[in-house]
């Protein structure tokens, strides 16, 4: 079953289009940057940005803070959206449970395909930005430091690895917006308005971020960590948001897949 | 044996609305079983309970012998199924469609998929479909692949939904043929439809359903029993009806309602007094008839409350107990001019005796 919804995911051009939109963004910054020079200040713009001029190597991470707040989100929420409901929309939900393919069984099938895609993205990006980056920019030769972000050198060996846990820590964040969309997939039979749930939540977590008024409740927000993944970068390793942040998406992917099972198990199936 | 589907008390109900009520199907291995109703009477509901899709609310679904949807696993794999519409990835292709529809569940071994796709194919006429992308096929070609797509496993029990909407009369024909064909080779064939010419040449046993609840469930010789009237036409009707008085039912110009038990005897009988006889055949009712006569309106027809005016009650409701005529029987053909016998209906109000 999980090797179907894979072919179909593969299959189908919609996902390779998304992906090379999403990798597009951060290539674009690369050569707008390698032309004019112009990084931003330290301290300022997307993450990492400013010390991408003196070595390519970060630009991978650099690319992961570009595409992480929009961009990643918005794919993630149009295909985990998809899922059910763009089976319901096309009419083939019905013959896929008659099959029986098992609706339980189903619905772990379409999250690991969101799973893979989700992975894919992040890998295509960061392995076009690690190209893009250390061509454009070109990196400090082997046995060299990389300037951390606490300005302390790492060596090129530490730069990947924590480049590497980078991109498992942006995939895990990004399966909370799967989880929401996925659980709006069971409930309407519009993969569009699914889509759009999954992106209000997060808008309103993105919002909610910025006033001091809702200071309460921000520990609580889905979005509140996913930017942790710079401490990664930094001399050692500042692990106390990433744990947060790993802990946070892990209850609400718990509640929120909790709630698309107990709801598809349990749904009339009338599309 | 067990039944090929058989259910208990089986009720679903949306809310303040029940779609199905207390329905009892019974479906012998072997049949070719129509399921009639006008629109909206609950037949879709039922075949989604049948297939695991609707969750009833109460009763009991057995198909080839296990509990749906609880060991729906079990046997689904050996049914094939066309729900409402057809239904495919547009991007894909007839194949490429029918392989991961066949690998999304169990019973379907990859080793024969593709000889078994093939024969699909085959069977519904796609056999030289290629790669096109199913979003560039006609309805009728969507209609032969959703009928593909429930013959890749050789199901022993195929429950169709309208499995002849959208096909030209020559389409209708190859695929009346393909069923029976199949029926012939022992497959169960469960056919939910309101085209009664399609059930009455297809069908040997029918379940009508009327607004969620099963009216009538029997064989469609039993519900096509001559009624014990011959019909009979004569150039000399005058002559005809003076031998016949007393057993004469109803005339219409030349033709005449006679009741007799035999109508090779009541021929040599006019015969031997010199009548001269063009046409003799016993009555026996149309499914038409016998279906209105089970069911009420159409629900998909919405009635104003009508306002009848004191002292003209009685002819007051013209259109309405004729309406279903129109709606369910569209693809009909027009039966011959017999008397239409309809009992008052589950309202009580007195249908109007139809007029030939």
């Amino acid at each position: 079953m999980i090797g179907v919804e894979l072919r179909k995911l593969l299959l189908r051009p919609r996902t390779w289009i998304v992906i090379a939109l999403i990798d597009a963004l951060p290539t674009l910054v690369a050569v707008l940057l390698a032309i004019t020079d112009l990084a931003p200040r330290p301290g300022t713009g997307p993450a990492f940005l400013s010390a991408v001029l003196s070595n390519g190597v970060l630009f991978p991470a650099a690319a992961l803070a570009i595409v992480l707040p929009l961009f990643l989100p918005v794919s993630v929420a149009i295909v985990a959206g998809d899922s059910i409901a763009g089976e319901a929309q096309a009419g083939t939900l019905r013959y896929l449970l008659a099959r029986p393919a098992g609706r339980t069984r189903l619905l772990v099938a379409k999250l690991a395909a969101v799973l893979v895609f989700v992975s894919l993205a992040v890998v295509v990006v960061t392995v076009t930005a690690y190209f893009v980056g250390t061509n454009l920019f070109g990196s400090q030769p082997l046995g060299g430091s990389v300037v951390s972000v606490s300005g302390t050198p790492l060596t090129v060996q530490e730069a990947v690895v924590r480049t590497l846990l980078a991109m498992a820590y942006v995939a895990f964040s990004m399966l909370g917006v799967a989880a929401v969309a996925l659980f709006l997939s069971t409930v309407t039979d519009s993969p569009l308005a699914a889509a759009m749930g999954a992106l209000a939540f997060l808008v309103t977590s993105s919002l909610l971020l910025t006033l001091d008024a809702a200071g309460a409740l921000k520990p609580y927000l889905p979005t509140r960590y996913w930017l942790a993944f710079v401490d990664l970068f930094r001399q050692p390793i500042l692990w106390r948001d990433i744990a947060r942040g790993v802990g946070l998406q892990s209850v609400y992917l718990v509640v929120l897949l909790g709630a698309a099972w107990a709801n598809f198990t349990t749904k009339d199936i009338k599309s | 044996m067990t039944a090929a589907i058989l259910t208990r008390g089986l009720t679903k109900r949306f809310g303040s609305l029940t779609a199905v009520d207390s329905v009892e199907l019974a479906v012998e291995p072997g049949d070719v079983y129509g399921f009639l109703g006008p629109n909206g009477s609950g037949k879709t509901t039922t075949v989604r309970m049948l297939l695991g899709l609707v969750l009833p609310t109460s009763g009991s679904v057995e198909v080839l012998g296990a509990p749906i949807p609880r060991h729906a696993r079990r046997v689904l794999h050996r049914v094939g199924a066309l729900v409402e519409a057809p239904a495919a990835y547009g991007h894909l292709g007839a194949r490429s469609n029918l392989a991961l529809l066949d690998a999304a569940g169990p019973g379907g071994p990859r080793r024969t998929r593709r000889a078994r796709i093939d024969e699909a194919l085959e069977q519904v006429g796609l056999a030289g479909i290629g790669r096109r992308p199913v979003k560039a096929y006609s309805l009728g070609m969507r209609q032969r692949l959703g009928i593909a797509a429930a013959l890749i496993r050789r199901p022993e029990l195929l429950i169709l939904d309208e499995p002849t909407n959208g096909l030209d009369p020559r389409g209708i024909h190859e695929i009346r043929d393909l069923l029976l064909g199949l029926n012939a080779e022992g497959t169960t064939v469960f056919l939910s439809s309101h085209l009664l010419a399609e059930v009455e040449q297809l069908c040997r046993r029918v379940g009508v359903v009327d607004r969620g609840r099963l009216v009538l469930q029997d064989s469609l010789a039993a519900l096509r029993a001559p009624t014990g009237q011959v019909v009979l036409r004569t150039p000399d009707p005058e002559w005809a009806v003076s031998l016949l008085d007393g057993s004469l039912r109803r005339r219409d110009g030349d033709r005449l309602w006679i009741s007799a038990p035999d109508a090779a005897e009541l021929n040599a009988r006019l015969v031997r007094q010199g009548i001269r006889v063009s046409e003799i055949a016993e009555e026996r009712r149309s499914l038409e008839e016998v279906v209105l006569a089970a069911t009420s309106a159409s629900s998909d027809r919405v009635d104003a409350p009508a306002a009848e005016p004191a002292g003209a009650a009685a002819p007051a409701a013209p259109a309405a107990p004729a309406a279903p005529a129109a709606e369910v029987l569209d693809s009909h053909p027009p039966a011959a001019p017999l008397p239409r016998r309809r009992p008052a209906d589950r309202d009580g109000r007195a249908a109007r005796e139809g007029s030939p």
